[in-house]
């Protein structure tokens, strides 16, 4: 991102990491979170919402498996309903925790360092939500074994692989075992700085068997970084085909309103778009209750909205095309779904979509608006909202007006529906909290190399490495 | 000459820097004194010293693709054998061997293997996981995680010659010169 070069001041216009750190203070700042023996009375509160939420995740799943899935709304003709619009959300949750650990690695771009280890324990935390549906959408989720996952059984089944849902299977299990992989290998040295700084013998063990002896020598950061840009390199095209997959459920259907060629690009938009928003949504409180507005700065907050904004624009250019392809089209029953969309009995979920994804968003091209957190974090869970609310378009519109009227049929969520999606959040936030209780929020040793200290004079040193690319260490004076 | 006594055996000396230009220009002098069994270690990763001791990189790429290229082939050849010999099912008329479809596990397998293979060949190459070095005995050495930058000859180098080498450490600008013991 260039350097706002305006004549005025304003509050974005910082560096990505305070001038007054140096290695120890970032470290210190970032250690000391999971290190302490206090245990913040914010940190306890947030985190029995999550359990309590989570009680009733486990409740409403425990109904489930006693009664079936006839304790949810699903119908016929709304036999997609909540757990795919759900899975649907939380999986697109996901993908701005792979845009930063991994495109912006391959951009170099270093405002990613900070909020790239947080941001992709998110991702984990929502694959992880987002797999709870299509397991237990099948009512009997022990039974899913065979029917999602290829192996041989005694009945000599095998999985129909022509099929979308089970490229889903494949596109999602291997997303979220990357993205373990890939968070894990980025906690190795971390972890061993825990070790190290550890001060009770069951931390310092605990760490030093999960950072498996990690040294920091020059082979092994060799190894290490070359690990770090092929794992980036990898997740780069995995994560733009886990919500093209997704989008696949749709499109290869032939309902009027999925059966769209738009679809994978539109929905990673909206992926990005609702990511980043959760993005925010966690590190503008997270920012100030951890005191890291040194680390995480204003430029994050910043460049986060401005990503918003421009996939919140490719978002509002896809409902613009599934409009106009569903009028171009000249299908009858592409331009009755249209209608019904806008016009119908669910007209009301379709406009408050546009509102909040189309109208709302554009408030983000106001640096005034970017630099006011309160409002950003409003923005942001509305855009949350918004993009359940485009998912509940998608899947209830189309399935709800069928191509005869005799078939036609209301969909209405009941309170096992609701009782399962906040227990999810719930499930979510538990493990949120846990992370950032126990585990650094923040890579530190990826951050200590914005600092001078790192620096290396390549006049005469042979191959590129760490040079300063972007904005922020260059304004940094040096620290000691 | 000193001569290490055997009842005290030494792994080698550590001198530690304060910063990353400090520790490069010292490997860089203590290479081209014709030390050979030396090794860096920093707090960040730092590209250059690789360049400088061991001059080699790492055969990880290759298998990172080796990995890849055997989820391809599983994941073609699992849905193979499962649509066309184990399984075959007409649906709609379409060949057994509807290869398109296919593309997508096969895609997604490939990047898991190889995902799998360049995470467990970075571990594995790095000989961990090594709960053990010598290099933890030296108390200040639990510094090279967050601020400070160590610099260790062997004992095993054939230029090894234990005081003249802490001197030569001192001489080249170490802020500090340990004995690692074994």
């Amino acid at each position: 991102m260039a350097n706002n070069v305006h004549g005025s001041t304003s509050v974005l216009d910082v560096p990505v990491i305070g001038p007054e750190h140096n290695f120890e203070t970032v470290t210190e700042t970032v250690a000391q979170i999971p290190l302490s023996s206090r245990t913040p009375l914010g940190w306890v509160f947030g985190f029995l919402i999550g359990l309590a939420l989570l009680g009733a995740l486990t409740m409403s799943i425990g109904w489930l498996l006693l009664n079936g899935i006839g304790i949810w709304g699903n119908n016929i003709p709304v036999a997609w309903a909540f757990d795919i619009i759900n899975f649907v959300w939380w999986i697109g949750i996901g993908h701005a925790g792979t845009l930063i650990s991994a495109i912006l690695l391959l951009f170099k771009q270093q405002w990613r360092m900070s909020i790239s280890r947080f941001a992709e324990a998110m991702t984990i935390f929502a694959v992880a939500c987002a797999a709870l549906f299509p397991l237990f959408h099948t009512g009997r989720p022990w039974l899913a074994a065979y029917w999602l996952l290829p192996y041989p059984n005694t009945m000599g089944l095998w999985p129909q692989f022509r099929s979308p849902l089970i490229w889903d299977v494949f596109a999602v299990t291997t997303y979220a075992t990357v993205s373990i992989v890939f968070w894990y290998v980025g906690l190795i040295p971390d972890m061993a700085t825990m070790r190290d700084r550890a001060v009770s013998r069951v931390k310092q063990v605990t760490f030093g068997i999960l950072c498996l002896g990690w040294r920091g020598s020059a082979r092994h950061w060799h190894r290490y970084e070359v690990a770090s840009l092929i794992l980036a390199g990898l997740s780069t095209p995995l994560v733009l085909s886990v919500h093209t997959v997704v989008s696949f459920d749709f499109a290869v259907s032939v309902m009027p309103g999925w059966h769209a060629t738009i679809f994978p690009p539109y929905f990673v938009a909206g992926a990005i778009y609702s990511g980043f928003a959760m993005v925010l949504t966690l590190a503008i409180p997270i920012r100030a209750a951890y005191n890291l507005e040194s680390l995480i700065t204003m430029k994050h907050i910043d460049n986060m909205g401005k990503i918003m904004l421009a996939t919140g624009l490719m978002v509002g250019y896809g409902y613009t095309m599934e409009a106009f392809f569903a009028w171009y089209s000249g299908s009858f029953y592409e331009r009755a779904m249209m209608y019904e969309r806008m016009l119908g009995p669910y007209g009301w979920s379709y406009w408050l979509l546009i509102g909040i994804n189309v109208g709302l968003v554009q408030a983000l091209w106001f640096r005034r608006v970017r630099a006011n957190l309160p409002l950003l974090f409003v923005i942001s869970l509305l855009v949350n909202v918004g993009m359940w609310l485009e998912r509940f378009v998608i899947i209830v519109t189309t399935l709800s007006r069928d191509f005869l009227p005799s078939s036609w049929g209301m969909y209405y969520p009941t309170r096992w529906d609701f009782m399962t999606y906040f227990g999810t959040i719930g499930l979510f936030l538990t493990l949120f909290f846990l992370f950032i209780r126990f585990v650094p929020m923040i890579a530190m040793f990826e951050v200590r190399t914005l600092l001078p200290q790192a620096k290396v004079d390549h006049g005469q040193a042979h191959g590129a490495a760490h040079g300063p690319t972007g904005d922020g260490p260059q304004s940094a004076p040096p620290a000691h | 000459m000193h001569v290490s006594e055997p009842t005290n055996p030494t792994y080698g000396v550590m001198a530690e820097f304060h910063s990353a230009q400090a520790i490069v220009d010292a490997v860089r002098r203590t290479m081209g004194e014709g030390f050979t069994k030396v090794e860096a270690y920093t707090p960040v990763p730092i590209e250059e010293l690789n360049d400088i001791i061991h001059k080699k990189r790492t055969i990880l790429p290759t298998l990172s693709l080796l990995g890849g290229l055997a989820g391809l082939a599983t994941g073609f050849a699992l849905q193979y054998w499962a649509s066309v010999i184990e399984y075959p099912m007409n649906v709609g008329g379409r060949p057994y061997a509807s290869w398109p479809a296919f593309v997508i596990p096969s895609y997604e397998l490939t990047i898991l293997f190889s995902a799998l293979a360049t995470a467990g060949g970075m571990i594995a190459l790095n000989g961990l996981p090594q709960p053990y070095h010598p290099v933890f005995n030296t108390p200040r050495f639990s510094l090279a995680s967050t601020d400070k930058f160590f610099l260790v000859i062997e004992a095993d180098d054939p230029k090894y010659d234990g005081h003249g080498t802490s001197r030569f450490l001192q001489d080249i600008g170490a802020k500090g010169v340990y004995d690692v013991p074994a």
